[in-house]
């Protein structure tokens, strides 16, 4: 299990990254978590890998107006433990506890799990659930990709060879929203069996706006607009099975992560309303 | 076939400064063992899971078998020898261990060690809960954990007890 | 005084090493070795067509490429068969690179030699294998139906057909009371220990002799093994094994193929060769075990009393055989754990498949052979509305039954009697422990906060301490450091602390002047190696013998110099003193110096020496029945198997709508007779039981009906972390063997057995269905719950 030879690239800027990228079967290294693991088992052989943790420009985790910019080789650990994220997009450090285990996200980073497409990913689905732009630097110049736009299917996003993401954006969220995110895995630290976001707005009160995003459970994470049925659970599971499509595999039935779904949905959704009470007392 | 590019790679390990020639390929992993010949970090999976070849990269526990050496390169990385206090004796965790029987065949050992001995820093009083949490990342076969975990609060109880530490 | 070191929790003479990073395993050696990677099949069944290297041959740092038509003299003939028997009807072995035909996903083909691992894993990816491929056998049905078969010359696919029987079981169960029949069946796991195995050779050109290191459970059968296939002399072959990143049985096979063709290749080569096995081929080319279907039917009176059982089972072992049916054999014999049923008929067939093949792992047939039987004794116990620890207790055999015979034969071919055990005291222990008659209160507490639990049990016995035989050796020096060395190996069992807890009492010695080495046949050549939880038994019984040797000579010496009866002699902390008189005394180095007749005086003790004299002047300066140095070697060889034995429950809570199984406790009674260490039997048993959880609950291979596995990786080969195991409460009882002289049973698998029975029956404690296949995932039990629902 020895990765198969490829040409190193280590650029000092993002046009010379962009430019390496423009070379046949390239790709990008930034925490490597996911990709390294591909490369051992050989199951995937690039010719160049541009190795991005050079670009100390995309390290940055900030506020830019009203979104939260995180670059694109901040390490999960970063984002797990910023003030920022804590406080103006807290569902991200709720995804975050689930992902693998601290050792993987101290080099692991947030926009590299985005940028892998993983449908399992907790961070797609976050991403996915809170509208967050993908920006890409590309050498027509920079271009951004809207989330909903962004995830394609398993693995795949709308990315084009010799593009690079930079960064993801999120918009922030004031204290009338709250988030959970809620799996389940067979082992602690493990990809969810099943899993959902969600993210509702409570203004006096009531829920003004309710989402979930599904993920695990399709090709990409699957948003879904719930403020109509969030009272009624039995409507609630009713759309939301209409919609997922999970697969039977070695770990669970389809039925069986329909069934997670169904738990993990009311579970999100009452943790989301009680941590907006929280946010907002 | 062309012979495969290399790249001087120095990393200081352990407080040393050392370097090899090496193909971008090369796992910080089979850097350290084979190129450094520093073999306290093992490899028990090559893809991540098991944490048996995790090391300290600028302090923070992350897996050797993931990175590429020379990607770090000019960084300082700490493998389970640099544990060792200067004066030969064992470091905090490697003494926690001895004293909890936290090992059997010992070669999950080290990426245990390196892993707390971080951990600790951050959180030098653990619950036997967090303690448990600590050690979530990695796969030990021999002992079902309990032992480690009991290592992991012996290890705290030396701190908190002013027992040597070089590191 | 020396403090007795025999059943204290002494700290491991080992640790200081290998927590700091000193232990030298396999692959930290040899950095400049040759490395070796191999091509293995993709198919589960097929025939190779042809070999094409054309493109892998211009590859800097390529060495050298192998196929089954390179291979030469023994080394192209078919492995050895290790252990036959008469029930081994069609036992069939592979080839060290396949010969015409690979049996299963991951068969070695092409071997590779190049500068370094990553280069020879490239030239593997250039060479080009064409296959006709054949329709394989997967799983045990399959197996059954033999529309396909696995070797041409078995067309049924079976490898071994036993029956056994005592008494008249068919005709018992007819006139009971009672019957009752059960399926049931357990899935493959793998012992999976975190080092892969491995091999290391160096060929020394200039003396023609191989010295070779193996990450083995047997560096004795790995020299033999290689030193025939090779057509070497023994004596011109040494095989080491180094620190062992642990075994559970899968390093007990030998030789592996690649435990010939690294040795062969680095004689060809005359270069040190190694390979380090990664954890894909571990995965796909060593052994899994467990795969077991088991068909009972059992009689039984009022009382629960079992009058007759009849198993027949069939068990799947993979594409070979080369470890013989020593599994179905374990199973068929020790499914009878603590009980006694009037009469028992067992019936094994075991069948060939396109699977890797199956070798012991921890437990080794006895975790099927006990959820077996004691779904059965549950099955009982719910049929009749009895307790379920009752109905055991009714069936046990009692303490002044023993020795017990049980009428069968063991896997060593000695007659199955168990030696000791007091199971109704362990039963009581168990049910002390973890509070079983206030379980009900306990259930009905959680049930009003709508939670549900459900409590199970499960015992067995454990044949322990199999011969034929293991040596010790043990030899004072004049510096006074006391070396011991065993044949057997180590691979994280504490041997380095735990022999040395021994001689350090028998000789009277400070521990810590105790060194003990094993696994090294260049220290002890004789040896059979570490499994069946026999190297305390075997070995730590040996190391007494021989340290009882040293001792006696080290005694009549020092009664000569000192011109005393030895009988009033004493060792304490190295000194040979006499009783009362403390003034009169030698230390154990001195004695050393006189035990041998070359008086050149190289170092204190020496010099010491020359104080004393010993010897018979009338007679040569080494008599005839002596031999100079204070060392001894003896061997333990027992006339039987010693029996352990053990109890576990388990109270677990599970999630009503998830299905997720949380353990709230884990209680283990254990009898492995006289303890050397506490604190390593318990590390022994927790380990074992984290294997069990893993067993009932996390691991299985998945094979798809083509054959190929689908979780050969740690992502999806679920090996718990810590968070999905329990902290293990035991208890400890000691009834000694009466076997052998320090009483002791083995200890190393017990923990792991009952895994698979114990959460069985919590399940359906808690579940109140039956629970017939294991292990169980959330998605199973959630999908059974559905099924008992819509079946009601």
């Amino acid at each position: 299990m020895k990765p198969s030879r490829f040409q190193y690239v280590r650029p000092q800027s993002i046009p010379e990254a962009v430019m390496a990228l423009q070379r046949h079967n390239s790709k990008v290294l930034a925490g490597g978590q996911s990709l390294t693991p591909l490369l051992s088992m050989r199951l995937a052989s690039p010719d160049v890998l541009v190795d991005i943790n050079g670009l100390t420009e995309l390290s940055g985790i900030e506020l830019r107006g009203s979104e939260l910019w995180i670059g694109a080789i901040a390490r999960h650990q970063e984002v797990l433990t910023h003030v920022l994220v804590q406080t103006h997009v807290p569902l991200i450090q709720q995804a975050l506890a689930y992902v693998a285990h601290p050792v993987i996200r101290n080099r692991g980073t947030s926009v590299g799990s985005i940028a892998h497409a993983d449908p399992a990913g907790e961070l797609t689905a976050v991403a996915a659930l809170l509208g967050a732009r993908i920006h890409v630097s590309a050498q027509q110049g920079p271009r951004e990709i809207l989330a909903a736009d962004f995830f394609v299917g398993p693995l795949e996003s709308s990315l084009q060879h010799g593009e690079l993401v930079t960064g993801v954006s999120f918009p922030v969220l004031d204290a009338t929203w709250g988030s959970s995110c809620q799996e389940v895995a067979r082992r602690h630290g493990d990809y969810a069996l099943a899993g959902v976001c969600a993210l509702v707005q409570v203004l006096d009160g009531q829920i003004m706006a309710a989402r979930i995003a599904i993920f695990s459970v399709a090709g990409t994470p699957l948003v879904i607009d719930v403020i109509d049925v969030h009272e009624d659970h039995e409507k609630l599971n009713l759309k939301v099975q209409a919609l997922i499509d999970p697969d039977t595999d070695i770990h669970a039935t389809a039925d069986y992560r329909r069934q997670l779904v169904k738990t993990l949905v009311v579970q999100a959704l009452t943790e989301a309303r009680v941590h907006a009470e929280l946010r907002q007392s | 076939m062309n012979p495969e590019e290399l790249f001087l790679v120095e990393i200081t390990v352990n407080g040393t400064p050392l370097s090899a020639r090496v193909p971008a390929r090369r796992l910080l992993s089979d850097f350290l063992r084979h190129d450094l010949r520093l073999t306290g970090t093992h490899v028990g999976c090559e893809h991540g899971v098991c944490g048996a070849c995790t090391i300290l990269l600028e302090g923070k526990p992350v897996r050797g078998c993931l990175i590429f050496a020379v990607s770090v390169a000019g960084s300082a990385v700490t493998t389970v020898e640099g544990l060792v206090n200067n004066d030969g004796s064992l470091g905090i965790v490697q003494r926690a261990f001895h004293e909890s029987h936290g090992l059997q065949c010992g070669f999950c050992t080290p990426g245990f060690i390196t892993t707390i001995h971080a951990y600790l820093k951050e959180n030098p009083h653990p619950t036997e809960e967090e303690a448990r949490e600590a050690i979530a990342g990695n796969l030990c076969r021999c002992t079902g954990y309990q032992n480690i975990i009991k290592s992991v609060l012996r290890a705290a109880e030396l701190i908190d007890s002013g027992v040597r530490d070089d590191h | 005084m020396t403090t007795k070191s025999f059943g204290e929790p002494i700290l491991r003479k080992e640790d200081p090493r290998l927590v700091s990073g000193q232990g030298r395993y396999l692959d930290d050696l040899g950095h400049d070795a040759l490395a070796a990677a191999f091509l293995r099949s993709p198919h589960a069944s097929a025939r190779i067509l042809d070999i094409d290297v054309t493109d892998a041959i211009d590859v800097p740092g390529l060495i050298g490429i192998y196929t089954y038509e390179d291979l030469e003299g023994r080394v192209a003939e078919p492995l050895p068969l290790l252990i036959p028997h008469p029930a081994l009807l069609n036992g069939r072995t592979g080839y060290p690179l396949a010969n015409e035909y690979v049996r299963h996903v991951g068969e070695a083909i092409v071997m590779v030699i190049a500068e370094d691992r990553y280069v020879a894993e490239d030239v593997v990816d250039l060479i080009k294998v064409s296959y006709e491929i054949l329709k394989p056998v997967v799983g045990i049905e399959d197996a059954k139906a033999a529309h396909n078969a696995v070797h041409s010359s078995v067309p049924n696919n079976v490898s071994a057909h036993s029956v056994k029987e005592v008494g008249d079981a068919r005709a018992m169960i007819k006139s009971a009371p009672h019957k009752l029949s059960l399926d049931l069946f357990i899935e493959r796991s793998a012992c999976s220990p975190l080092e892969g195995k491995g091999v290391y050779a160096i060929w020394e050109e200039d003396s023609q002799e191989l010295r070779l290191w193996s990450s083995t459970q047997t560096s004795t059968g790995v020299r033999a093994a290689v030193a025939a296939k090779l057509d070497l002399p023994l004596q011109k072959v040494e095989c080491i094994a180094p620190d062992v990143g642990g075994g559970f049985g899968v390093k007990i096979m030998h030789p592996w193929p690649e435990e010939v063709l690294i040795p062969w290749a680095a004689r060809k080569l005359k270069r040190p060769v190694k390979w380090s096995e990664d954890r894909r081929e571990h995965f796909i080319s060593s052994a899994h075990e467990r795969a077991q279907e088991h068909h009972i039917e059992v009689g039984f009176d009022e009382e629960g009393r079992i009058l007759g059982l009849d198993v027949t089972f069939f068990h799947d072992n993979g594409a070979y055989t080369p470890y013989g049916i020593i599994i179905p054999l374990i199973t068929s014999t020790q499914l009878l754990g603590p009980y006694k049923p009037a009469s028992y008929r067992v019936e094994f067939t075991s069948l060939f498949t396109n699977t890797v093949l199956v070798i012991p792992y921890r437990g080794a047939g006895r975790p099927q052979g006990v959820f077996a039987m004691e779904r059965t004794v549950d099955a009982i116990a719910k049929y009749l509305k009895l307790d379920r620890t009752v109905v055991r207790e009714r069936n046990f055999i009692q303490p002044h039954e023993m020795p017990y015979d049980l009428g069968l034969i063991f896997q060593d071919g000695r007659p199955l009697e168990y030696d000791s055990g007091d199971f109704p005291a362990s039963m009581a222990m168990l049910k002390k422990m973890v509070g079983w008659d206030d379980f009900e209160t306990m259930r009905s507490e959680y049930a009003a906060m709508g939670r549900k639990i459900g409590i199970g049990v499960a015992c067995y016995v454990e044949g322990t301490g199999v011969g034929p035989y293991e040596g010790g050796f043990v030899q004072v020096e004049t510096s006074g450091r006391i070396n011991v060395a065993t044949g057997l190996t180590s691979q994280g069992q504490g041997h380095q602390t735990v022999f040395a807890q021994i001689v350090a009492d028998e000789l009277g010695v400070p521990i810590e002047d105790v060194f003990v080495t094993t696994g090294d046949t260049r220290r002890f050549p004789y040896a059979v190696g570490t499994f069946a939880s026999r190297a305390a038994v075997m070995s730590g019984n040996a190391i007494a013998l021989a340290a009882r040797q040293v001792r006696d000579k080290a005694l009549r010496l020092a009664g000569e110099a000192l011109e005393c009866d030895p009988q009033d002699l004493e060792i304490v902390d190295g000194i040979i003193r006499v009783k009362g008189d403390h003034a009169k005394s030698i230390a154990l180095k001195t004695v050393a110096v006189l035990s041998n007749p070359l008086r050149y005086a190289f170092d204190e003790s020496a010099k010491a020496a020359t104080q004393f004299a010993v010897g018979d002047t009338s007679k040569p300066p080494v008599p005839e029945d002596q031999e100079p140095g204070l060392e001894g070697k003896d061997y333990y060889s027992p006339m039987a198997s010693t029996f352990a034995n053990g109890m576990h429950a388990v109270i677990i809570e599970i999630l009503p709508e998830t299905a997720e199984v949380k353990i709230l406790r884990y209680v283990v009674v254990h009898d492995c007779g006289r303890v050397i260490n506490p604190m390593i039997v318990e590390g022994q048993i927790h380990g074992g039981v984290a294997q069990g959880v893993a067993g009932a609950l996390y691991e299985r291979m998945a094979y798809d009906e083509s054959g190929q596995l689908q979780n050969a990786s740690f992502m999806d080969f679920l090996m718990p972390y810590s968070t999905e195991i329990p902290t293990v409460e035991a208890g400890h009882l000691e009834t000694p063997s009466p076997l052998n002289p320090l009483g002791i049973k083995g200890a190393g698998e017990a923990g792991v057995i009952p895994g698979s029975a114990v959460f069985a029956s919590a399940i359906e404690d808690a579940e109140g269905f039956e629970i017939r296949r294991m292990p169980i995932s959330p998605s199973e039990l959630w999908e059974l719950r559905r099924t008992m629902k819509e079946n009601a």
